[in-house]
């Protein structure tokens, strides 16, 4: 006898699972009931016709002639309401009964709005079916637009809006885009293309409100103050399986709907299939094991034997001209290695992740022509041990091999400036190497390319050898570490040039080699990032080395020292009292002068670090930088205020630059001294910065040491008031930090680049103003106390968890 | 000896270690550092490096590896193993992310309560 079938929701699952019972001639009397007021379409097309590409019709999967003919009862624009399980009948909106030998739950998923104040407000939308494409359709291109979330389906609604013209920003929580599908690389390289379409992408973006006005969104808040005015906000944050039905009718329920291999509820007699169901504490987004569980219900309905297995999954992100891809785990898991490629020139990244030689993982960018064969093999769950070296090439390549170390270079525009004290773009020295000038020595004479300091000879050689190919070879230099093949210096042009404002940016633009650099490079990198872009770029505290990290120097137990700043060395009863203090309090085992004319605080245990600082900045002090690559000390002599030959006031101008200086980071770190007069009892000439006052002024000398290397200042220029010393200062301390290798004194940045250029630097008014406003600029950020910061988060310094307990259950 | 059946302890959240960072655990048998790399994977490892002791939750993590704050030797969070011309292991204990949050299998306490 037929049996009565009642299916809830028309959906991509359903749809499928109807034909295949149809295919198979299965003897049901179906009714589907759909809430939207239309059958079956093709839910993931939906952005294809957000952008144009197709319409409806198009997308369309079933059709009122195909349900006509194959006898299916439709009921669209319709909701069922309830279910009484022990009468096994639905009530249906409008009040109708109906009763059912099965029924099959399709219900899908409901987008999650976040409940923020003005979520209600008129305009502000999920992106889940027609009705919101129609109502995104419908902004003119003269319209604002902001999208919630940076993950497939917000993307797709961005890329969709901006291809008719719409402004749009889209506005990301975590660091990059897609961050559950892609790693930071991946998601740099996507970043990149939207921004290319037009679309504004803020990551790390926190919304707070969205405002209102008549009851109609006008802009979203960010809770750092800032305001996104918005005709249209679309929400694309995740979504939640569909369950409320299924849970009112007492059915086993969790995240979705509890269900069998056989696609069973807890109640033999109804099934689910979709995103509403929960498998094996697994749910679902993606169509692909939608379709298989819509087989198995199929065949379950027969009562044929079935079984729904979960297989790998894989993302591909349907925007024109964003080549993406990634499938299986990327993530977590032991025993896992890593295979890296990547092609500036090309701006290909490529990324497999491998376990006990299968590929377990895959992430690519920019060429996703062998995703399918690499998909084959993590499903296939291949060994691939002989193919290992030449994997990451994919299937075509056969034979040896590598990333060419000279693609980045390759990949530079003809705009791109190679040199930067005079100006000099690869394209023109392109053109000098095309009227025949051969080598580094006809290029300094026709271009004056690295003819002045010389940090960008690397960069301009490798112009010389991607030009001229096998005609040139490039003498070797080293590179900053295994990660890479280039040079700190070449790495700092690319950052200055190509505008790199992120790790991530410059990993792939420059060609790196693993995943996420080392502690070799990582701490170099984000030192050229935060002394280039101090507005852009975000301090990582993960690649610095721990006393930067932690503020305090490590010791070899593991506890830290604790130097606060004793401006100029001057300090005051109060300060030695509260200093004292916290040496008892906090048990301090050793209480030293240090050479630099303060007092240090050694082996203080980690978790008390928070707890000092906040007592000694009570007591006005701040943290010391004894640990920092950047401002130390400045060390001074008593001068005129008391010393009978002091010419000038030694103590109250290294006062003065301490207080300008603090808190700059620079490439190593940096000393200062003033001595009131030449007899140097500051030590000055053998500071990297020292200032000697004579009667008529100040004589600044750069590039001494009294480290590894001992080494006397030399004169760099004399001067006749403080604030002519504070500008130099500034600008010398601003050139240091913009040019110098990472972990250069001064008097090794001065060896390469020659004490004259540095004069020529700082005398040029022009110059040394520039300098001056952008070392201004990045103390705007930086001259603050990182204790008072880290104390607002002592919980940090504190463990995780305490177990000592545990074993004695 | 009997191995002692799991134990798996909810720690905390994934998001109170810092990506490519360590928090530690305190433990009746020394600290414990928890480790998160780049790409959200968790480890667990003795806080003590093989050389001299240095305290390795309080290193740089790059991969999956952490090198030691204190003379730079680079250690294997998931074999514990001293790489490149070093030698040297430190203990590793089983660690896993689920829904989000860190557990830990608590089994070697026990263990070496016994031992
Ligand atoms: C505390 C102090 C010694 C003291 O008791 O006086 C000190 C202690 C350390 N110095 Fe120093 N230096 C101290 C003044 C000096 C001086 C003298 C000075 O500044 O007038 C010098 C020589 C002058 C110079 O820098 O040219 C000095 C040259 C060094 C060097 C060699 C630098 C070089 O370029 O050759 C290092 C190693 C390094 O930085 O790589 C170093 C490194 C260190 C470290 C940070 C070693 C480390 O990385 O762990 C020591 C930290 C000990 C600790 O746990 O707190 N320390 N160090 C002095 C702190 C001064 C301050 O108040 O901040
Ligand atoms: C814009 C967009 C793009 C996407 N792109 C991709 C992609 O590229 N790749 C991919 O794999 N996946 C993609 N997806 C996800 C994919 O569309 C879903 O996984 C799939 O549609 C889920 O199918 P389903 O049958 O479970 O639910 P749905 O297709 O959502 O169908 C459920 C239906 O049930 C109806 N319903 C709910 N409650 C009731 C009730 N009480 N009574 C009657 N009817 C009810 C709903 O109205 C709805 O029509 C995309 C999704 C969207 C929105
Ligand atoms: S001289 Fe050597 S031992 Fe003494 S504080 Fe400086 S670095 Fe440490
Ligand atoms: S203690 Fe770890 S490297 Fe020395």
């Amino acid at each position: 006898m037929t049996q009565r079938l009642i299916i809830i929701g028309a959906g991509m699952a359903t749809g499928r699972a109807l034909e295949h019972l149809l295919d198979a001639g299965a003897d049901y009397d179906v009714t589907l009931f759909n809430a939207e007021p239309r059958g079956n379409y093709n839910r993931i097309m939906l952005s294809p016709v957000l952008s144009g590409e197709k319409t409806y019709a198009e997308i369309e999967t079933h059709t009122a002639e195909w349900y006509e003919e194959n006898g299916i009862t439709c009921r669209f624009g319709e909701k069922i309401a309830s279910i009484d399980r022990a009468a096994k009948t639905v009530t249906a909106e409008n009040g109708d009964v109906l009763s059912y030998d099965k029924l099959l739950f399709g219900t899908g998923s409901n987008p999650f709005m976040i409940p923020l104040p003005g979520h209600d407000l008129e305009g502000v939308i999920a992106y889940r079916d027609l009705e919101d494409t129609e109502r995104m359709m419908g902004l003119g291109p003269d319209n604002k637009c902001v999208v919630i979330g940076g993950g497939l389906l917000g993307l797709e609604a961005a890329a969709g809006m901006a291809a008719r013209g719409v402004d749009v920003t889209v506005i990301h929580i975590m660091g990059h885009l897609m961050e559950r599908q892609l790693d930071e690389a991946a998601g740099y390289l996507l970043r990149k293309a939207l921004v290319d379409k037009g679309i504004t992408v803020k990551c790390s973006a926190n919304s707070k409100e969205i405002l209102g006005e008549n009851g109609k969104v006008r802009a979203l808040l960010l809770d750092d103050g800032t305001e996104l005015p918005c005709d249209l906000l679309v929400m694309a944050v995740g979504i939640r399986p569909n369950t409320k039905l299924a849970q009112d009718a007492g059915l086993a329920v969790g995240k979705g709907i509890h269900v069998d291999d056989q696609m069973r509820t807890s109640d033999a007699d109804i099934l689910a299939v979709g995103e509403c169901v929960e498998h094996d504490g697994a749910i679902f987004g993606l169509v692909a094991p939608l379709y298989d569980q819509a087989k198995v219900v199929a065949k379950t309905l027969m009562d044929e034997d079935a079984q729904f297995v979960p297989k790998e999954l894989s993302t591909k992100l349907k925007v024109t001209g964003c080549d993406l891809f990634s499938a299986g785990d990327f993530a977590e898991g032991e025993g896992r290695e890593d295979i890296v490629f990547r092609d500036p020139a090309r701006g290909v990244y490529r990324r497999l992740v491998l376990e006990d030689n299968v590929v377990v993982g895959a992430v690519m960018y920019g060429d996703t022509a062998d995703s399918n064969w690499f998909f084959g093999l993590i499903r296939e769950k291949t060994d691939v041990s002989d193919m290992r070296e030449t994997l990451i090439f994919g299937p075509a390549f056969q034979g040896g091999g590598a990333s060419d170390p000279l693609s980045a270079v390759a990949a530079l525009p003809r705009d791109a400036e190679i040199c930067g004290c005079n100006g000099i773009s690869k394209g023109e020295i392109e053109d000098a190497i095309a009227a025949g000038s051969g080598d580094l020595a006809a290029i300094k004479a026709t271009t004056k390319a690295s003819a002045s300091c010389g940090t960008c000879t690397g960069l301009v050689e490798q112009v010389l050898a991607v030009t001229l190919g096998d005609d040139f070879v490039i003498p070797a230099a080293a590179s900053i570490c295994g990660c890479t093949d280039m040079t700190h210096e070449d790495v700092r042009r690319m950052i200055k040039s190509q505008k790199l404002t992120s790790m991530a940016a410059v990993w792939q633009e420059c060609g790196w080699k693993t995943s996420c650099g080392c502690h070799v490079c990582r701490p170099a990198l984000n030192f050229y990032l935060l002394a280039d872009w101090p507005l852009e770029y975000q301090d990582d505290p993960q690649s610095r080395f721990i006393n930067e990290r932690k503020h305090a120097n490590i010791q070899k137990d593991g506890t830290f020292s604790v130097v606060p700043r004793m401006w100029g060395g001057i300090t005051t009863p109060d300060e030695l009292r509260a200093i004292a203090d916290a040496a008892d309090k906090f048990e301090v085992p050793t209480v030293k002068v240090t050479g630099g004319q303060r007092i240090d605080l050694l082996g203080v245990k980690g978790e008390d670090l928070p707890a000092i600082w906040d007592d000694l900045n009570k007591a006005g002090m701040v943290s010391g930088h004894a640990y920092s690559k950047g401002l130390r000390t400045v060390k001074t002599c008593v001068g005129t205020d008391h010393c009978r030959f002091g010419t000038q006031d030694s103590t109250g101008l290294g006062i003065k630059l301490e207080k300008i200086l603090w808190g700059s980071w620079t490439p190593h770190k940096l000393k200062l001294g003033v001595s009131g007069c030449p007899r140097n009892c500051a030590e000055a000439t053998c500071k990297d910065i020292g200032i000697v006052c004579v009667d008529s002024g100040y004589q600044i000398s750069i590039g001494g040491a009294a480290g590894m290397d001992v080494r006397e200042t030399v004169l760099l220029c004399q001067v006749p008031t403080e604030e002519e010393v504070v500008d130099v200062i500034k600008a010398v301390t601003q050139s240091y930090r913009e040019n110098a290798k990472y972990l250069d004194r001064i008097y090794k940045w001065m060896d390469k680049v020659g004490l004259e250029w540095i004069q020529e630097t700082v005398e040029d008014l022009d110059t040394r103003t520039a300098l001056v406003e952008r070392f201004d600029l990045s103390q705007t950020i930086y001259r603050t106390d990182p204790w008072a910061e880290h104390v607002a988060k002592a919980e940090t310094y504190q463990p995780l968890a305490d177990l000592t307990l545990e074993a004695a259950e | 000896m009997n191995e002692q059946p799991a134990n798996w302890v909810d720690i905390a959240a994934l998001e109170d270690v810092p990506k490519r960072g360590a928090r530690l655990i305190k433990t009746a048998h020394g600290c414990v550092a928890v480790f998160r790399t780049g790409t959200d994977e968790v480890f667990a490892l003795d806080n003590a490096c093989p050389h001299k002791q240095g305290p390795l939750a309080e290193g740089i993590v790059h991969d999956k590896s952490v090198t030691c704050p204190l003379h730079n030797w680079v250690i294997s969070l998931e074999t514990g193993e001293v790489q490149g011309a070093d030698e040297g292991q430190v203990a590793t204990y089983p660690a896993k992310v689920v829904d989000g949050r860190i557990t830990l299998d608590t089994a070697f306490l026990v263990r070496r309560a016994v031992a």
